[in-house]
C-alpha cells in the first residue's frame, strides 16, 4: 500500500484569535508533498490550532489554506480527504476493530471482498493482522494507536495529520513507535504534519520541524540545522538543554569576560548569548578549541551518562555530560576542583540576546 | 489464608474497624427502608391474595375477566408510551444542545431545565390547567392569532394529560442523556467527519449509538414514573382517562377494597421490574460508565 498521491500544503496569512488573544497571528507555511513536518512548540503556543484549522474543525479568522493548490478555508472536514491521528485515539468504542478501520471505506462506497482486502492490509501493516474482530476495550494503548493510525491511512489520503498520537503511551513504546512511524512514512510517501511538544519526537522523525510559539513560526528547518544553528533564544532553549552567557561581539572578535572565542562563521557587532549544550563541552581545553575556566560544583551519575554541573567565572551554572564508560568515569574531576572546558569553534553557537 | 505475620492482626483490625464505621453510617437508611418500604409492601403483598382470612386469586382473575380493567391497563401503557416518545423527540435536541454548549451557558440551560423539576407537581399541573382550558392563555392566543375559530379542548381529557405529563417527564429524560453526552469526547465527531462522515451521518453512525445508554436510562426512567403517575391525569384527565394509579387510589377510597388496590399495586411493582431487569441485560451498568472514557 503506498499512496500515489501525496499532496503538499500551502498556508497564507493564517489568523485566529480567542479573545484578546492571538492562537495565530499570522501563519505562513509550505509543504513538500511527502514531507513529514513537525509542529513543534509549548502549549498554547498555536501548534494545535494550526492543526486544527488544517483538519477543517477550527475555522481560521483569516487566512487561505490549499492542498495541492485547491483551497480548503470553508470547505468541511468531511470533504477534505484527510487522515487525522487524534491524541485520544478516537476509536469508535461500539464498533469492533475491522468495523473502525473499515468505516472510512464504507463511507465512500468500497464493499465486500475489496473493502476486507484494504482493511486486512492496514492492519498488517500496523502489525495487527489478526486483531480485527477485538473490542476497542480489549486493545492495548499502544494496539489502539496503531488501529487509529490504521483507520486514518486505509483510505489513502494524501495528507495525514497527526496530534500529539504518542503522548498516551510510556516511553519505550513511544520510542519505538517513533522509528515505526518513520518507516511508515518511508513506506506511504503521505504528506505528515505531526504535532507534538516533545523535541526529541520531533528531531527523530520530521524531514523538517517548524517551532511554533505565540502564534508565530519561529524557526522552521531539518532537525540537525535546527538543533546547531537556532535563530533565537527561544529555539535554542525549547530545543536542547541549554545554558546560555553573554556574549559581545565588536570589530569582529566574540569575548566572554576575557575569553575570545573562535566563531564558526563572523558575526555582526552586537550582544550576543552563547548556546552551551551538555554533549558539546569538553573536560579538558585544547589548542584549536575555545576555552572556558570553571570549578565543578556536583557530579551526579546517571547510568548511560555522568551530569557534571560547573560553576563558571560570574557565578553562572553550566552542565556537561560524559559518556559512562568506565575509562572517562576514572578520569573524572573532583568536585570543587578547577577545570578548563572545551568548546569546539565549530559548536560555538550564538544566538541574538533577547 | 489469615497471616499471622509482623502486624497482620493490628492491620485486620483496622480493616475492621473502617468496615464497621462504614456500616453503622449507613444502617439507619436500611432501617428506614425496611420500616417504612419493605413491611409495607409485604404486608399489601400480602392482603393482595387473602380475603377474610382465606387465599385467593380473585383479586388477578378480576384484571384477566373484567374489560373495564383491561381498558385501565390500555389506557395506562399507551399513555406511557406516547408521553415516552413525545419525551424521546422533544427531550433528545434539547439534551443535545446542552451538551454542544461551553460549560456557562450549559449550566444556565440546564438550570432552566431544572426550575420546573424543582417545582411542585400540583403546582405545575394546576398551572396547566389554567394555561389549558376553554378560556385560557393558550385558546386565546391561538384564537387571537386566527389560527383556529373555536377554542380546543386541550384539558379534561386525554390531550390535556399527555401535555402536563410531557411536561414533567422531559427533565427525567433529559438529565441521563445530558450526563451521557457530556461524557462523550468531542474527538468521536471530528473523527467522524475526517474519515468522511457528513454531519448527518456522522450523528447516526458514531454520536447516536454512543449516546444510547443515557437515552435508555432516560426513557425507562419516563416510562417506569408514567406507569404510576397519578396527580396529573387525574386532574387534566378530568375522569375521562383512568388510569392503573387511578384505579387504586379509588379502590382504597371509594371501595375499601384494599385487597384489589394491593393486587394493581403487586402487577405495577413486577411489571416495573421486569422493565428494569429488560434493561439491565440489553445495557449492562458497565458500558454506562465506560462510554465516552478512553
Amino acid at each position: 500500500m503506498t499512496t500515489a498521491g501525496a499532496l503538499p500544503i500551502t498556508v497564507r496569512g493564517l489568523e485566529r484569535r480567542y479573545g484578546r488573544v492571538a492562537a495565530l497571528d499570522g501563519v505562513d507555511l509550505d509543504v513538500a508533498q511527502g514531507e513529514f513536518l513537525t509542529l513543534l512548540g509549548p502549549s498554547g503556543s498555536g501548534k494545535t490550532t494550526l492543526l486544527m484549522i488544517m483538519a477543517g474543525f477550527t475555522r481560521p479568522d483569516a487566512g487561505s489554506v490549499k492542498f495541492g493548490g485547491v483551497e480548503m478555508v470553508r470547505t468541511p472536514p468531511h470533504k477534505r480527504n484527510l487522515g487525522v491521528v487524534f491524541q485520544s485515539y478516537a476509536l469508535f468504542p461500539h464498533m469492533d476493530v475491522a468495523a473502525n478501520v473499515a468505516f472510512p471505506l464504507t463511507l465512500r462506497g468500497v464493499s465486500g471482498a475489496e473493502r476486507e482486502r484494504r482493511v486486512k492490509t492496514a492492519l498488517d501493516l500496523v502489525q495487527l493482522g489478526d486483531l480485527g474482530a477485538r473490542r476497542v476495550d480489549q486493545l492495548s494503548g499502544g494496539q489502539r494507536q496503531r488501529v487509529a493510525l490504521a483507520r486514518a491511512i486505509v483510505f489513502e489520503p494524501g495528507i495525514l495529520l497527526m496530534d500529539e498520537p504518542l503522548s498516551a503511551l510510556d516511553k519505550k513504546l513511544r520510542e519505538q513507535m517513533q522509528i515505526e512511524l518513520r518507516h511508515l512514512h518511508q513506506r506511504l510517501g503521505t504528506t505528515i504534519i505531526y504535532v507534538t511538544h516533545d523535541q526529541r519526537e520531533a528531531l527523530t522523525m520530521s524531514d523538517r520541524i517548524a517551532v511554533i510559539d505565540k502564534g508565530r513560526i519561529q524557526q522552521i528547518d531539518t532537525p540537525r540545522v535546527l538543533y546547531e544553528a537556532p535563530n533565537s533564544h527561544f529555539v535554542a532553549d525549547f530545543i536542547g538543554d541549554s545554558a546560555f552567557i553573554p556574549v559581545t561581539v565588536s570589530g569582529g572578535v566574540a569575548r566572554w569576560r576575557n575569553e575570545v572565542l573562535r566563531l564558526p562563521r563572523p558575526s555582526a557587532d552586537g550582544a550576543y548569548l552563547l548556546v552551551l549544550r551538555p554533549e558539546k563541552l569538553l573536560l579538558g581545553g585544547g589548542t584549536d578549541l575555545n576555552g572556558i575556566d570553571a570549578e565543578v560544583a556536583e557530579i551526579v551519575y546517571q547510568g548511560d551518562s555522568v551530569r557534571i554541573d560547573v560553576r563558571l567565572e560570574g557565578g553562572d551554572l553550566v552542565t556537561l555530560r560524559e559518556l559512562a564508560r568506565a575509562g572517562r568515569i576514572a578520569a573524572l574531576p573532583a568536585e570543587g576542583s578547577r577545570i578548563r572546558l572545551g568548546l569546539d569553534p565549530a559548536d560555538t553557537i550564538l544566538v541574538p540576546a533577547p | 489464608m489469615i497471616s499471622a505475620g509482623l502486624n497482620a492482626a493490628g492491620i485486620r483490625a483496622d480493616e475492621l474497624r473502617e468496615r464497621s464505621i462504614l456500616a453503622g453510617l449507613t444502617s439507619p437508611s436500611f432501617v428506614i427502608l425496611g420500616l417504612l418500604l419493605f413491611i409495607p409492601v409485604g404486608w399489601l403483598f400480602w392482603l393482595s391474595f387473602i380475603e377474610q382470612d382465606v387465599f385467593t386469586l380473585e383479586n388477578y382473575a378480576r384484571m384477566v375477566t373484567e374489560p373495564a380493567y383491561r381498558s385501565i391497563f390500555m389506557t395506562t401503557f399507551q399513555l406511557s408510551v406516547l408521553v415516552t416518545v413525545l419525551s424521546v423527540l422533544l427531550g433528545y435536541p434539547v439534551a443535545y444542545m446542552i451538551a454542544m454548549l461551553p460549560p456557562r451557558a450549559a449550566s444556565i440551560c440546564l438550570t432552566l431545565v431544572l426550575i420546573p423539576f424543582w417545582t411542585a407537581l400540583l403546582v405545575r399541573t394546576y398551572a396547566w390547567l389554567v394555561l389549558l382550558q376553554r378560556r385560557g392563555v393558550v385558546n386565546t392566543l391561538l384564537m387571537d392569532w386566527g389560527i383556529i375559530e373555536e377554542p380546543l379542548q386541550l384539558v379534561h381529557n386525554f390531550t390535556g394529560t399527555v401535555i402536563g405529563m410531557l411536561h414533567i417527564m422531559i427533565p427525567f429524560l433529559v438529565l441521563p442523556l445530558y450526563a451521557n453526552m457530556r461524557a462523550i469526547d468531542r474527538d468521536y465527531t471530528r473523527a467522524a467527519a475526517s474519515l468522511g462522515a457528513s454531519p448527518p451521518t456522522a450523528f447516526w453512525k458514531v454520536y447516536l449509538p454512543l449516546s444510547i445508554p443515557g437515552l435508555a436510562a432516560g426513557t425507562v426512567m419516563v416510562f417506569i414514573i408514567c406507569l404510576g403517575f397519578y396527580i396529573t391525569p387525574q386532574f387534566l384527565g378530568g375522569g375521562r382517562v383512568t388510569t392503573l394509579s387511578m384505579k387504586i387510589q379509588q379502590n382504597v377510597a371509594t371501595y375499601f377494597n384494599w385487597g384489589a388496590a394491593s393486587s394493581l399495586g403487586v402487577v405495577l411493582f413486577v411489571v416495573t421490574i421486569l422493565i428494569f431487569w429488560g434493561f439491565s441485560r440489553l445495557f449492562p451498568l458497565r458500558r454506562l460508565t465506560e462510554v465516552g472514557g478512553s
